[in-house]
């Protein structure tokens, strides 16, 4: 096989690579702040619950939760999930989640409670004072953390081999077998570090916009 | 007529009681000023006359208006609407300033009168610049607050409390936090403000300057008003625990 017939065929993987890197991103982070919002809830019920959550997704490898994700319906209802895709979306979402949900608590608490006790007495509402006070310091904050985690994902999109989800890796590797060449896990590891350069780059320059206040 | 009237005001943190049975009334165009050791109360006052804390007990009245009202012996709060009322007749300048950092200082005093009293833009511009030139600030208006000294930062959040045009401006310890050589500018604006007849509550440490521009001082210790009346009649007390506490900070 040639390198050029090799490169068509994981390029279309890329493209699926891509795929669960946006849309994971997509669901994950807002879906972050849900999860925060429920870990620092007065309502114990909920505090508990969320944080039993968020110890069950970072304790637990996210191969293992993409395949319980998608084989687990069918050994615990006998019921299929048709969509290899949907469930890499959902364990992907679901485990990424918490770990934002975690950077995000720790941005929302290192802000001093001046900052709300201010916007409290000129009056802002709670939601002003999130949205306009509070949210845009945290973001700030949180950006070294937030590029770590999205790095990370970069690299974790290649996961969905496990449950044989056809993304570049899982497909870099099947030739890599049946060609017995080394070659698709060179243009794999090229794929995630030019990837990752890229997003270096782009959360460098958010942070060098933030950069104007201390 | 009555700014501010706290009637029979309590307040304990768990077991500790920290403030127990306070009642003070400020006039309009009064300045009073609140002195004590550290510990006596004294910063409690104001966080429950501006609503950052609640109270156990007592009456919260701005311009005859209740905050909250004493029945059988728990404050019970306004609803939503009047409380909003309530703060929109006063202003708080804290001791470490809280500008925010994200914002400008022009944003810092403009932001909340467009927001929140809904002015226009070019109404609240024109008098958070005004407002700034009053505080010897107007190059500074596209500074941001790390780029200020300290005192450059506290007549900011003096013109952001101002800019919200309130009928009673607290002062809870406005120099504190700052180097002593930069304390005399903000004192200095204070006084400009009163010689405006702006109605003001000050906790200060700031003996000289509570007794220059105070109409009326109280001194309080352990939870309780010891002293109260004007600055001559307070610092003329015989009472051994205010005497003590001057002969401390005259050295």
């Amino acid at each position: 096989m040639s390198f050029g017939t090799m490169f068509l065929q994981m390029g279309a993987g890329m493209g699926k690579s891509l795929l669960i890197f946006a849309l994971t991103l997509l669901f994950s982070m807002p879906l972050g702040m849900i999860v925060a919002f429920g870990r620092m809830s007065k309502n114990k019920i909920i505090q508990t619950a969320v944080k039993f959550y968020i110890s069950v997704m970072r304790g637990t490898p996210l191969m293992l939760q993409l395949l319980v994700i998608f084989y687990g319906p069918y050994y615990l209802f006998g019921m299929n999930i048709g969509s290899r895709f949907a469930a890499v979306i959902v364990g992907f979402s679901l485990n990424y989640a918490a770990y934002f949900a975690e950077i995000y608590r720790s941005g929302i608490q290192s802000i001093p409670v001046g900052q709300y006790e201010a916007a409290n007495v000129l009056g802002y509402s709670k939601t002003q004072t999130f949205m306009l006070i509070i949210l845009p310091q945290v973001i700030k904050r949180i950006l070294p953390a937030v590029t770590n985690e999205i790095i990370t994902l970069v690299k974790d999109t290649s996961l969905a081999f496990a449950i044989a989800y056809q993304e570049m890796f899982t497909i870099g590797k099947q030739i890599a077998a049946s060609q017995t060449s080394f070659l698709p896990f060179v243009i794999a590891g090229v794929f995630y570090y030019v990837m990752n350069l890229m997003v270096a780059f782009a959360m460098d320059k958010a942070e060098e916009k933030l950069s104007y206040y201390r | 007529m009555d700014i501010l009237n706290i009637n029979h005001l309590r307040k304990s943190f768990g077991d500790l009681e920290v403030i127990k049975d306070i009642s003070i009334t400020v006039k309009e165009g009064e300045v009073l000023s609140i002195i004590g050791p550290s510990g006596s109360g004294k910063s409690t006052v104001l966080r429950c006359a501006t609503m950052l804390e609640t109270m156990d007990g007592g009456d919260l009245v701005y311009l005859g208006e209740y905050a909250a009202k004493d029945e059988n012996g728990v404050s019970v709060y306004a609803d939503k609407a009047n409380l909003q009322k309530a703060k929109s007749n006063f202003g708080l300048v804290f001791q470490n300033f809280n500008l925010f950092p994200h914002y400008s200082v022009l944003k810092n005093v403009m932001d909340a009168p467009v927001r929140v009293q809904k002015r226009s833009v070019e109404e609240a511009e024109k008098t958070a610049r005004e407002l700034l030139e009053q505080m010897g600030l107007a190059d500074k208006a596209d500074a941001y607050p790390h780029q200020l000294s300290g005192g450059q930062q506290q007549r900011v959040s003096i013109a952001r409390a101002l800019a919200m045009q309130p009928k009673i401006l607290f002062f809870d310890e406005p120099t504190s936090a700052l180097d002593p050589e930069l304390t005399g500018e903000i004192l200095k604006v204070i006084k400009e403000l009163a010689s405006q007849d702006m109605t003001m509550v000050i906790v200060t440490h700031e003996m000289s300057f509570a007794r220059d521009v105070s109409d009326k001082i109280i001194f309080m210790d352990n939870g309780v008003i010891v002293e109260e009346g004007t600055p001559e009649e307070v610092f003329a007390s015989e009472n051994q625990r205010m005497k003590e506490f001057l002969r401390r900070f005259n050295g």
